[in-house]
């Protein structure tokens, strides 16, 4: 007797995606323009990185790079902030099992979507030339960019909450408020913090490169040294932004372990 | 067939779990091994085929002393063992077929099996197997998608496939209702018969163990302190091994 | 006159509430007031940002197509920079993320699989593009190593922890059978972790796909670098043209994955995919 594994339609579907992802590959690999020089170079170039980086511009510190390090965080927490404020109705606006009405759904679903299809470097270039450099435009940025990935947490988050104690609610004779701040909020709470959590966690790591263009930050600092081809100073921020990444993620670990 | 010399285990040092155990199972019949929770019958079974490392004695099988052997070799050895577990450990997100094929996995080289390619003669005796266990045509099921007796005919039917000259059997039936414990059991016992290899199972269901094994096994203490048919195991015997009255009965 | 025990006397507040959740909001309005005075944000600029944003707005649209075939290239570059890294890096996290994992593996190997994961992940991908522009040159090269990279981490560390929360029954009993390791890994292990991970691959395209629009900013290749000229230029409605294509792009990325995952987790059939069949989505993922 014969045994398959998979059905004979089956086996074409996966015969398929094997197909196009190697079609892909190889012709990605033909089209992108490699230069050979410049790749024979590398090791050349990689050793003098490291001869530039190096003794690390420790002093350049408390003068050029500590504000603008203490800036980043609070772009990124700001950001945060702002983001859960504004992502709580939308993704509540998203929720089918909150607000039955498609058109809203899909409303709020689309500027879930465009907030996370657009890089938080595109925001901050969006915001950089709206409200001028600085780290205004920064934090605006992290936090539109936040909505998305906040929103669509939580949005699901709501859409797996038990409708249990809501109809309970709603049989009580509760009105959609109280439904919501009873029935709802108890149960996606603590989702709600660990996502607000796991996004900080991220957004310090993004607020450290939107002064590549212009948005505050470490960024700007960095994007001096660059110009400046400062490769000791470069070297100071990047220790600097690891140092700060390393922090926030054992805060952040700590305060999921003793809050949530 | 299955001769165990002075077996040790203990986790930690100084607190043996098992002791001095001194077992000879012969070349048929199922024995049954019973004893209270903790008293290392699991332990025994799994140092066995040594999926635990006992710290001391021999398990003399098949010629060889299972506890000396290098991982290779043990990996060899291990292919004349079938095993039946508790929780029937089968890989949920495989299908029925595949998990059987899993007992051929010791004789297949480990390319032919990640691209599914096995002998049509195991392929045969799978469907085979299927038919006797009382489950033909699941063959394409996802394991996770049986009931427990169910999964538990597929564990025994993955044993089977390796043409084992053993079976050990780690509380088959403990996961199960008491009908169904009754027809593994029944199951076990046939396929022993069938295939005259000797049956070892942990079980802590006296009444199925009186029923249906040859020879019984008493532990406490990880000792052994009765070693006997099933007929002579009389409530006196019982009460040494389990301890208390009011479960008697 | 009623019994002669009297019931205690009801609690004044039914609700007792601790006092930390309000220190915590107090702590965290005070910081909000504190922070934008440090960066100098008021209402004022807000304000004085709207009024440009009017402006600004209305400069971005209509979106101006007209420079369409560098705006292709563009897009074609970042898909094949996005293509190329998550080959590569799925290629490179599998068997790093499996040297990781603790309980497979002895610390000898699993010390240094995970301390490459760490530093794969802790730098994010335009710094580490910058890196790779000094030392291979400006172009989608740098940018097609500076997402391995970021994958290596990502599907790393993903695929670590889904291999670490693998049932060791289901592992034992494949075991007992006298398999060898690669066929232990392949039955016992893979198959409880397989559609977790192309989870992973699929949502490290789509991440790849969104960051190649990106390094281009720093001279990786890609749209990135397009974009970033034409805003420097105030070209802004050409800026919106890319900026809209850039979001159709990532849009079909995240079509085209949903359509493996079916595929491969589902085992839908073709029909399934392009017919009118959904599959439940599956757990949410996100790292950016």
């Amino acid at each position: 007797m014969e045994w398959r594994r998979f059905t004979g339609a089956q086996r074409t579907a996966r015969f398929m995606v094997y197909l196009v992802m190697v079609a892909a590959i190889v012709a990605s690999a033909r089209t992108v323009e490699v230069i050979p020089e410049f790749l024979y170079d590398a090791p050349e170039q990689v050793g003098d990185l490291f001869t530039r980086m190096w003794p690390v511009a420790w002093a350049h510190y408390p003068g050029g790079v500590h504000d603008a390090l203490m800036e980043t965080i609070h772009i990124a927490a700001l950001g945060t902030l702002l983001a859960l404020v504004l992502a709580l109705p939308v993704g509540v606006l998203a929720a089918r099992n909150l607000v039955p009405f498609t058109p809203l759904n899909l409303l709020a679903k689309l500027v879930l979507v465009s907030s996370r299809s657009v890089n938080s470097l595109v925001w901050a270039l969006l915001f950089v030339g709206i409200f001028g450099p600085g780290a205004l435009a920064g934090t605006l940025a992290i936090a539109f960019r936040s909505i998305g990935f906040v929103g669509k947490l939580f949005g699901e988050a709501l859409e797996e909450a038990h409708p249990g104690p809501i109809e309970a609610l709603a049989a009580a004779g509760a009105p959609w408020t109280s439904r919501m701040t009873y029935g709802f909020w108890p149960q996606v709470k603590p989702a709600f913090w660990s996502i607000a959590l796991f996004r900080f966690d991220i957004n310090v790591r993004e607020s450290a490169v939107l002064g590549l263009v212009g948005a505050g930050g470490i960024g700007m600092a960095l994007d001096a040294a660059l110009n400046l081809f400062q490769w000791d100073r470069v070297a100071l921020i990047l220790v600097a932004i690891l140092a700060v990444v390393v922090l926030t993620e054992v805060a952040v670990t700590f305060v999921r372990q003793r809050v949530l | 067939m299955l001769e165990l010399r002075q077996l040790g285990q203990a986790y930690v040092a100084g607190k043996p779990v098992l002791q001095g155990i001194d077992l000879a199972v012969g070349a048929q019949g199922i024995t049954a091994i019973i004893g209270p929770s903790g008293t290392g019958k699991s332990t025994l079974i799994r140092c066995i085929n040594r999926l635990v490392e006992p710290t001391s004695g021999a398990i003399l099988f098949d010629g060889q002393d299972l506890a000396r052997l290098d991982r290779a070799s043990l990996r060899r050895a291990r292919r004349h063992i079938g095993m039946v577990f508790q929780e029937y450990n089968l890989v949920e997100r495989l299908t029925v077929m595949e998990n059987l094929l899993c007992g051929r996995l010791g004789y297949v080289s480990p390319w032919r099996a990640w691209r599914r390619r096995f002998p049509a003669d195991d392929i045969q005796r799978a469907f085979e197997l299927l038919d006797t266990v009382g489950l033909a045509g699941f063959a394409h099921r996802r394991a996770d998608a049986l009931s427990g007796g169910q999964r538990q005919r597929v564990g025994i039917a993955r044993a089977v496939m390796q043409e084992p000259k053993l079976l050990l059997a780690d509380e088959p039936t403990s996961s199960l209702d008491p009908r169904t414990s009754v027809e593994i059991m029944e199951l076990l016992a046939r396929v022993g018969r069938t295939r005259a290899i000797p049956v070892v199972v942990n079980m802590h269901d006296v009444t199925l163990a009186k029923r249906f094994a040859d020879r019984i096994v008493g532990m406490a203490g990880g000792r052994i302190v009765y070693d006997g048919s099933a007929a002579d195991l009389r409530d006196d015997v019982l009460r040494q091994i389990y301890g208390g009255e009011d479960w008697l009965h | 006159m009623a019994s002669v025990h009297a019931s205690p006397a009801p609690p004044a507040h039914p609700f007792p509430s601790s006092v930390w959740p309000r220190v915590a909001v107090v702590a965290l309005a005070a910081y909000v007031v504190y922070a934008c005075t440090r960066m100098e944000i008021s209402w004022e600029r807000v304000l004085v940002g709207l009024e440009n944003a009017q402006r600004f707005f209305a400069r971005l649209f209509p979106p101006n197509f007209a420079r369409h075939d560098l705006l292709v290239k563009g897009l074609l570059e970042s898909l094949e920079i996005a293509i190329l890294a998550s080959a590569l890096g799925i290629v490179l996290a599998l068997p790093v993320g499996l040297a990781a994992a603790r309980n497979l593996m002895p610390p000898w190997i699993t010390w240094p699989a995970r301390a490459l994961i760490v530093m794969a992940r802790s730098f994010h991908p335009v710094i580490v593009a910058i890196l790779f522009v000094k030392a291979v040159g400006f172009g989608a090269l740098a940018g097609i190593l500076a997402l391995t990279v970021a994958s290596v981490g990502f599907i790393g560390k993903l695929f670590t922890e889904a291999i670490e929360e693998i049932s060791d029954k289901q592992v034992e009993a494949v075991r007992a059978t006298g398999a060898p390791f690669a066929s232990v890994l392949a039955f016992g292990v893979l198959p409880q972790v397989f559609s977790r991970f192309i989870g992973f691959g699929t949502y490290q395209l789509d991440s790849n796909l969104r960051n190649s629009t990106m390094v281009g900013i720093v001279g990786a290749g890609g749209i990135g670098g397009t974009l970033f000229a034409a805003f420097q230029r105030f070209d802004y409605d050409y800026v919106c043209a890319i900026l809209i294509s850039i979001i159709l792009l990532i849009m079909a990325g995240e079509l085209c994955a949903t359509g493996v995952r079916a595929i491969f987790i589902d085992n839908a059939t073709l029909r399934d995919v392009f017919g009118r069949r959904r599959s439940a989505p599956l757990a949410p993922l996100e790292d950016d």
